[in-house]
């Protein structure tokens, strides 16, 4: 198998892009993390987007994109996995690459929620978490489903530190440039927060927003010829009943626990020399859920270990380190290529006031639905 | 009042004579009412009106994901329950209503697939304002007399309008009865053993495609309606095959209201004790289509073998069907197989104004 | 259109229908090409008890479309007297009688309708059970 590795990475703010349409928003992040890896053009282009059929009547995303990003010619395509379809696309693009047949390819991740009302946004998801004719159908959607997961998680263990995982991601997303909730919270106001369903509040849960972001993902051969630094990338991915309850234990996510432990064999990494995790915690108890389920925290200690600062930029296991999908934001098709990118920056020394302290390896964790599907990535410092 | 209400006793139906229909029995019923109530005076609160002198004292309101099509499954899953039957041995399901969920598309056959009965034979929605149900009972009687169906199903089903402010604000409710037909047997609950009915044109209360509300004639749905209807069909039934009122241990006459069925058991000399049993809409309201029947399901939850029933419907516009039944048996049975409606009389949530305004739909959304 | 999916669905919809892997007793809402959970392909087809016992309920302040009339609703997750555990809006409660471990039972309601002039989507929810006092 080839070595794959990481060229460059691009994205943009995250936020209500009023002005740009979604493929003007993949567009500004594929060109330039095409710039920051220095290559002209790729042998094809891989585009993840959740919804762009219900909320912008698109499709068809990847010639799209070849298109938009002046590359017409280039084999592409689109990839979609619910809110993990970046991961989905970067698993694609990653094979082709570790199979020989690519030396460079683009890889796009995009969303752009605002285009859609609440309640619709609101539809999308659902449309993502279950069957159309089972929680679709009676409106159990993703925060519903979620919620109930956590009146389990607090029966089992009780909720202790959960709300604390919103609060660190805010303290890391201060004065993040692309974040969207560039703001620290504190834990009173998460509790002091409204219901969305109950026991998950307000600010437990990710908001809505626009954002695009890119990697370029080259062989080793052409990694050598590049300046580039050399951060190799892992993948893999596993999938569960897309309905929590059909799983014979709710509270472990076995998409997690089978992705996390592939890609930590494929790299040849211990759980111990990861450096830094990006959680998808599009609500609190997933991020709790993701920890525990990926061996980084025993069950029912997440939250525990959380009050205690051991997954703050100075902690044990620093996560979110520029906010996760609470507060640096959660653009669905886009939030994996924002995780992968943000460790990317962490390994290269590129992080500013986040920088952690010489990391070597991060690892991302991409869900689908209430983790029907997982994706994680791994990367590391790796010389060609 | 009785005395005042005819002078002279209504002409005979033009149909004449009743319908003996013995061999046709019930085999299960069951009623079903929402669980909101909304008391009158909180009605009355709205309108200014006095604490006193409300027809009835409380209405059911049918709950923001209840419609006629739902309260007639409900109830169809309680004749079930007590008919005990294969369900797919129903060839008929006719449902009254004024409240019909679509203009068009049949509600029998909703309820058939809810309860298993699909495919029927036959499966049409009735309308006769608050008599449909009745009438859904007298066609199944007559389909299961001729052999044409094993079992039928009739239902009465209604989610009643009333317009704001409206006198009729203060009893239009909903609910359902649901009646399983078929051959008298050692497993029947109760024999129809006669029936007869009375229609004329009579434009009492009439509601317009694509209205909300019904109109009505004020004081014109009383003695020329209301009254003249309902005694037409049990004199009929009683002067064509003898029966005196002194065989009949309850009489259920139509109750929109608690002042009419008890004037009409006044007229024809019937004592309150065999009134009181069927008489429900002091605390459920006028159901339309499935009032009358409601109160039928009443007197079954508490009739003894060889008890005989007496029950009319009124339908604006007007008519009324009379029928009178014989408990059997098999009532001791099956009675307690499924909840009794004083259960669901007794279970209830109370609302405001405002949550029952929402709940019936009256809060525009676009 | 919607109209084709609702009615193939139903008779599941309607009276909880579907089919049994004979080898594991997964449940399944439509009758499978193979288990999902045993690979299974021999099914028996079940009518789910409409009865069962209340595991964890939630309430949803910000529905997604079609649902927002009947804003605030309730959803729980409930372990049927079979063991087959299944998720379903609650109705006709009372704020102080929902509870986890409760009794429930099926009944059967709109759920949604399909826009202005769309169909009425009927299917169950599931209540407290009638007290039997």
């Amino acid at each position: 198998m080839v070595g794959v590795y990481v060229a460059g990475v691009g994205f943009t703010k995250i936020a209500e892009h009023w002005d740009k349409d979604l493929e003007q928003l993949m567009a500004e992040a594929a060109v330039k993390a095409l710039e920051d890896a220095g290559v002209s053009t790729v042998n094809a282009i891989y585009v993840g987007c959740a919804l762009s059929e219900y909320l912008q009547c698109q499709a068809n995303l990847g010639a799209l994109m070849a298109e938009c990003t002046g590359l017409v010619g280039v084999p592409a395509f689109r990839s979609e996995a619910a809110e993990a379809s970046g991961a989905a696309a970067l698993y694609s693009g990653f094979c082709d690459i570790a199979s020989g047949r690519s030396e460079a390819v683009l890889v796009i991740g995009g969303e752009k929620l605002s285009d859609g009302l609440p309640e619709e946004v609101s539809s999308g998801m659902l449309m993502m978490s279950g069957r159309s004719w089972y929680e679709g159908f009676m409106g159990a959607d993703f925060y519903a489903i979620s919620a109930l997961l956590y009146r389990l998680y607090s029966k089992r263990y009780g909720d202790e530190g959960i709300p604390f995982f919103p609060v660190i991601s805010h303290e890391h997303a201060e004065g993040v440039a692309h974040a969207q909730y560039p703001f620290k919270i504190t834990l009173d106001r998460v509790l002091e927060s409204p219901f969305i369903a109950e026991p998950l509040r307000m600010l437990e849960v990710s908001g809505i927003g626009d954002g695009a972001a890119a990697l370029v993902l080259v062989s080793e051969g052409l990694a050598r010829r590049l300046k580039s630094p050399k951060i190799k990338i892992f993948i893999s991915s596993a999938t569960d009943y897309m309905n929590p309850f059909d799983r014979e234990d709710p509270l472990r996510l076995q998409s997690v626990m089978l992705s996390v432990s592939k890609v930590l064999e494929q790299a040849g990494v211990s759980r111990g020399e990861v450096n830094m995790v990006e959680l998808h915690d599009s609500v609190s108890i997933l991020g709790a859920l993701c920890l525990e389920s990926g061996g980084f925290s025993p069950p029912g200690a997440a939250g525990k270990l959380a009050m205690k600062g051991e997954f703050g930029l100075n902690g044990r296991l620093p996560c979110n380190t520029f906010g996760g999908l609470k507060a640096r934001g959660h653009p669905f098709g886009a939030t994996a290529i924002y995780q992968v990118a943000e460790i990317y920056l962490q390994l290269t020394g590129r992080a500013g006031k986040n920088q952690l302290d010489k990391p070597r390896t991060g690892l991302a964790i991409s869900l689908s639905g209430v983790g029907a599907a997982a994706f994680t990535s791994l990367l590391k410092i790796e010389e060609v | 009042m009785s005395s005042t209400i005819f002078k002279r006793g209504p002409e005979k139906s033009s149909g004449g004579d009743m319908v003996k229909l013995g061999g046709v029995a019930i085999q299960g019923y069951g009623g079903y009412i929402p669980r909101y109530r909304i008391r009158a005076e909180e009605i009355g609160r709205m309108w200014g009106q006095d604490k006193s002198g409300f027809p009835v004292a409380e209405k059911t309101v049918a709950g923001i994901d209840e419609d006629a099509a739902t309260m007639a499954v409900e109830a169809a899953r309680i004749a079930l329950r007590r008919a005990k039957i294969d369900p797919r041995r129903i060839g008929a399901v006719y449902v009254g209503s004024e409240s019909k969920p679509y203009a068009v598309k049949p509600t029998g056959t909703i309820v058939a697939e809810a309860i298993g009965a699909s495919p029927t034979k036959l499966a049409a929605d009735l309308e006769f304002a608050c008599k449909a149900g009745s009438e859904a009972m007298a066609i199944i009687a007559s389909l299961i007399r001729s052999g044409q169906v094993e079992y039928g199903l009739a239902i009465g089903a209604d989610t009643a309008q009333g317009r704001p402010g409206d006198a009729l604000e203060y009893t239009a409710a909903s609910g359902a009865a649901a009646f399983i037909l078929g051959k008298t047997d050692h497993r029947a609950i109760a024999e129809i053993e006669a029936w007869s009915g009375y229609a004329t044109d009579t434009p009492d209360f009439w509601r317009r495609p694509g209205d909300r509300y019904p109109m009505h004639a004020a004081r014109f749905t009383g003695e020329p309606a209301y009254f003249k209807h309902i005694i037409g069909a049990v004199q009929s039934l009683l002067e064509n095959d003898g029966y005196t009122l002194n065989e009949i241990d309850y009489v259920i006459f139509h109750q929109p209201n608690m002042k009419f069925p008890l004037a009409v058991a006044k007229y024809f000399k019937v004592g309150q004790e065999k009134v009181s049993p069927g008489l429900i809409a002091n605390f459920v309201g006028n159901t339309y289509s499935a009032c009358s029947l409601l109160g039928l399901v009443n007197v079954l939850d508490q009739a003894q073998p060889g008890q005989r029933i007496l029950v009319a419907s009124y339908g604006s516009g007007a008519g009324s069907d009379a029928f009178v039944l014989r408990v059997l048996d098999g009532i001791l049975e099956k009675r307690d197989l499924a909840p009794k409606l004083a259960e669901f009389i007794r279970n209830k949530i109370y609302i405001d104004y405002s949550t029952y305004l929402k709940l019936r739909d009256e809060i525009l959304m676009r | 259109m919607r109209v084709t999916g609702y009615w193939r669905n139903i008779s599941f919809l309607y009276r909880l229908a579907g089919w049994k892997c004979t080898h594991c007793g997964a449940f399944h809402h439509y009758k499978p090409v193979i288990c999902r959970r045993c690979r299974s392909r021999e099914f028996t087809q079940v009518e789910l008890p409409g009865s069962g016992r209340l595991i964890a309920y939630t309430v949803i302040r910000s529905p997604p479309k079609e649902f927002e009339r009947y804003a605030p609703y309730s959803i729980g997750l409930i372990e049927l007297e079979d063991g087959t555990k299944i998720l379903s809006q609650l109705t006709d409660f009372k704020e102080d009688e929902l509870r986890d471990g409760i009794r429930v039972e099926a009944v059967f309601r709109k759920v949604r309708v399909n826009g202005e002039q769309g169909i009425i989507e009927y299917g169950y929810k599931f209540r407290p059970v009638l007290s039997r006092s």
